[in-house]
């Protein structure tokens, strides 16, 4: 309506203005207005990249989140049919009662399943189930030139595997089909421990992570010298008994963004380490609800703005396994001793599954991620270093979280950009896309 | 089990009641202008628990119609526990002042083809002496703004009818609920240049409409903040508001 919409990260900050789309019918003549007035255009769902890749070249989208209705669901088999704009917390409120649940769900449920697929989100299960793409076997593509198209690994299927991952170019996602997995509880038996260093999370992860369906660490990105890596081990599974409740969802919000950010050194390194000590340091097990297991930051509405006016940027990257443990130790140790960070920093192990994305972000290593405050240098300084670093690993960065990346690092990282280019809609362009192919 | 009618059930909120009460297994009929549309609410409503959902077409200004439809819902649905009318359009005020057939045009849309539906059902329920009606009526018809008048003509008559329906079938235990949004986010308000601060989700109304419903309220504002708003419009003299362009 009259709000302008920016991404997640409020960085770069160019205001986009939406028009909104509630009906899959009235969507090709929206697509077709915008491009004869404006030439490029973008499907918008629910505001969760980071970066640039959801803002337009010509900072005008269509949003898709009113494009919220459930088509079909088969309860005896799991799958469900759902628009473009249905959001993952959508999905869980009704799949949960009737036992089921997402197959792969990144660290918000306030995603869309239309940018869960362009981003071919992953989660916690990645060394089990692969990313989120893995688990759709159909979709709906609107195109401006083509029409209305149904993609699959049989129908369309280069416009399947370039729009997972694909990041919106390939054409405005209308519908999605989603392989559900069962589940007896709507509880998580979750085992958590904290570990003093790198070392110790690698041993963690190669002893636990076959064992349970998710598996993640957070890292106190501040610790330094022996302490580097230092963090907290966090494994779960569906818990196997219990009842299929859902959680009540009393949020808290962050009304507006502060002049002057809370979050600086000195406060991040005495949470950071306050945190770490209070966490168990022997094995602890305990059934845990899934919506602080899995959504922690959910719980806090409009968290970014947490960073205040000037934005926040995160960096992800995945490690492939050959270098990750050094890696990873240059990358924190780069990080510390700038002193800049955030409270949420994640390590998490990818597995081996292939994603049928061509622009898909895993691969079979080590991923970490964090926040930064945006300030001036940020880029120019510790992202510099950090990306070659990432670099030189044969490691890569996150389109869905960037908006910094360097053409040349992006063109390296995803050879297949090229296909994808070749198969975009004309008439969709975003500003990330334009910032690392020209 | 409740058995629900909706006119306008295309619109996002009452799309957005009906999700809340397919979750407790409600059965439908739906009844709208556009009928892919209504097969996507429908399918919607299933997913979220309907026990059954019928769909009707039927363009509200078309009074002749309405009998049959009525017919049919009774049919169908063998009586009616809540009868939800949610259609209606957002006049452009400048356009109806320079053309007296749009004007008319707006004024069946948003009254005359309410109050001609509220007289049937009121009369059904009568029979009944049972069940609850709840109108979509608008804070825009507690006072006449120069910025819109027309429809705030219409919603006064649908609040007036509501009001005085309300206490015919009070006494067969009938209840009326006059349901009053303030700026909800909605194709219908899509384009306008309204303050964000006073925006409300769809969700968030259908929830207390739902909640209003079932307390049997007489006169709901939603969100609750509007009450306020339109207790000081009201309570404006006539010598200050002639001279604002609210």
């Amino acid at each position: 309506m009259t709000s302008d919409l920016y991404s997640w990260g409020r960085y770069p900050k160019h205001a986009q203005t939406a028009t909104p789309c509630s009906w899959r019918s009235e969507l090709q003549g929206v697509l077709t207005s915008l491009r004869d007035t404006y030439e490029e255009t973008l499907p918008y769902g629910n505001g969760r990249s980071y970066g640039d890749s959801c803002l337009a070249t010509s900072d005008q989208v269509i949003q898709t989140r009113l494009m919220d209705r459930f088509i079909k669901a088969d309860w005896q088999t799991g799958r469900i049919i759902v628009e473009a704009g249905v959001t993952l917390a959508q999905i869980l409120d009704i799949a949960i009662p009737n036992g089921w649940f997402l197959p792969v769900t990144p660290g918000t449920q306030f995603v869309t399943v239309g940018g869960a697929i362009a981003n071919d989100v992953h989660g916690k299960n990645h060394h089990r189930r692969g990313t989120f793409g893995n688990h759709v076997t159909r979709f709906g593509l609107l195109r401006s030139d083509k029409g209305a198209l149904v993609c699959s690994s049989y129908e369309n299927p280069k416009l399947y595997s370039a729009t997972i991952g694909g990041l919106g170019l390939t054409g405005i996602i209308t519908w999605g089909e989603i392989n559900l997995i069962s589940i007896n509880s709507s509880a998580i038996d979750s085992t958590k421990v904290r570990f003093s260093n790198l070392k110790e999370f690698f041993l963690l992860s190669e002893e636990l992570d076959h064992q349970h369906e998710y598996s993640v660490a957070w890292i106190d990105c501040l610790a330094k010298g022996s302490n580097v890596g230092r963090g907290v081990f966090i494994a779960g599974d569906h818990a196997p008994y219990g009842e299929l409740t859902l959680t009540k969802k009393s949020k808290l919000n962050v009304p507006f963004a502060p002049f002057i950010s809370p979050i600086t050194p000195h406060t991040l390194k005495c949470f950071n380490n306050m945190y770490w000590h209070a966490q168990p340091a022997e094995r602890t097990r305990k059934n845990v609800h899934y919506e602080p297991f899995f959504y922690p930051l959910d719980g806090i509405l409009n968290w970014n703005r947490i960073y205040g006016s000037k934005g926040f940027q995160q960096f992800q990257c995945v490690i492939p396994d050959t270098h990750a443990e050094a890696t990873v130790h240059e990358l924190l140790s780069a990080i510390a001793k700038a002193g800049q960070g955030s409270f949420l920093a994640v390590l998490k192990r990818c597995g081996e599954m292939p994603s049928p994305g061509m622009l898909s972000f895993p691969m079979p290593g080590t991923s970490l991620a964090l926040d930064f405050s945006q300030h001036a240098g940020l880029e120019s300084g510790l992202f510099r270093r950090l990306d070659t670093i990432v670099a030189e690993s044969g490691g890569r960065l996150y389109p869905a979280k960037d908006a910094h990346m360097s053409g040349e690092h992006f063109r390296s990282f995803y050879p297949a950009w090229e296909k994808v280019e070749a198969l975009r809609d004309p008439a969709l362009k975003s500003r990330f896309w334009k910032r690392v192919t020209s | 089990m409740k058995r629900i009618l909706i006119i306008g059930a295309t619109s996002a909120i009452a799309a957005a009641c009906a999700r809340l009460w397919a979750k407790d297994g409600a059965e439908f009929f739906l009844v709208g202008r556009n009928t892919e549309k209504l097969e996507q609410v429908s399918n919607d409503l299933k997913v979220h628990g309907a026990t059954a959902v019928s769909s009707y077409r039927l363009d509200a200004t078309d009074i002749a119609a309405h009998s049959v439809m009525m017919k049919n819902c009774l049919t169908t649905l063998k009586q009616i526990d809540i009868a939800l009318i949610a259609h209606g359009t957002l006049p452009d005020q400048k356009a109806c002042e320079n053309d007296v057939n749009l004007a008319l045009q707006e004024l069946s849309n948003n009254a005359i083809s309410v109050i001609a539906l509220l007289t049937l059902l009121g009369n059904q329920f009568e029979i009944q002496r049972h069940g609850s009606l709840a109108v979509i009526s608008s804070v825009a018809g507690d006072r006449g703004r120069p910025s819109n008048y027309l429809y705030g003509t219409a919603k006064a008559a649908v609040s007036t009818f509501c009001e005085g329906l309300r206490a015919r079938l009070f006494k067969v235990g009938v209840s009326v609920t006059t349901i009053k949004p303030g700026f909800v986010q909605t194709p219908m308000t899509k384009g306008l240049n309204l303050p964000p601060l006073l925006i409300a989700q769809p969700e968030k109304v259908a929830l207390s409409i739902v909640k209003a419903v079932q307390n049997k309220t007489n006169t709901l504002y939603t969100p609750t903040f509007w009450a306020l708003i339109m207790l000081i419009i009201k309570l404006l003299p006539n010598f200050i508001f002639k001279r604002i362009n609210l």
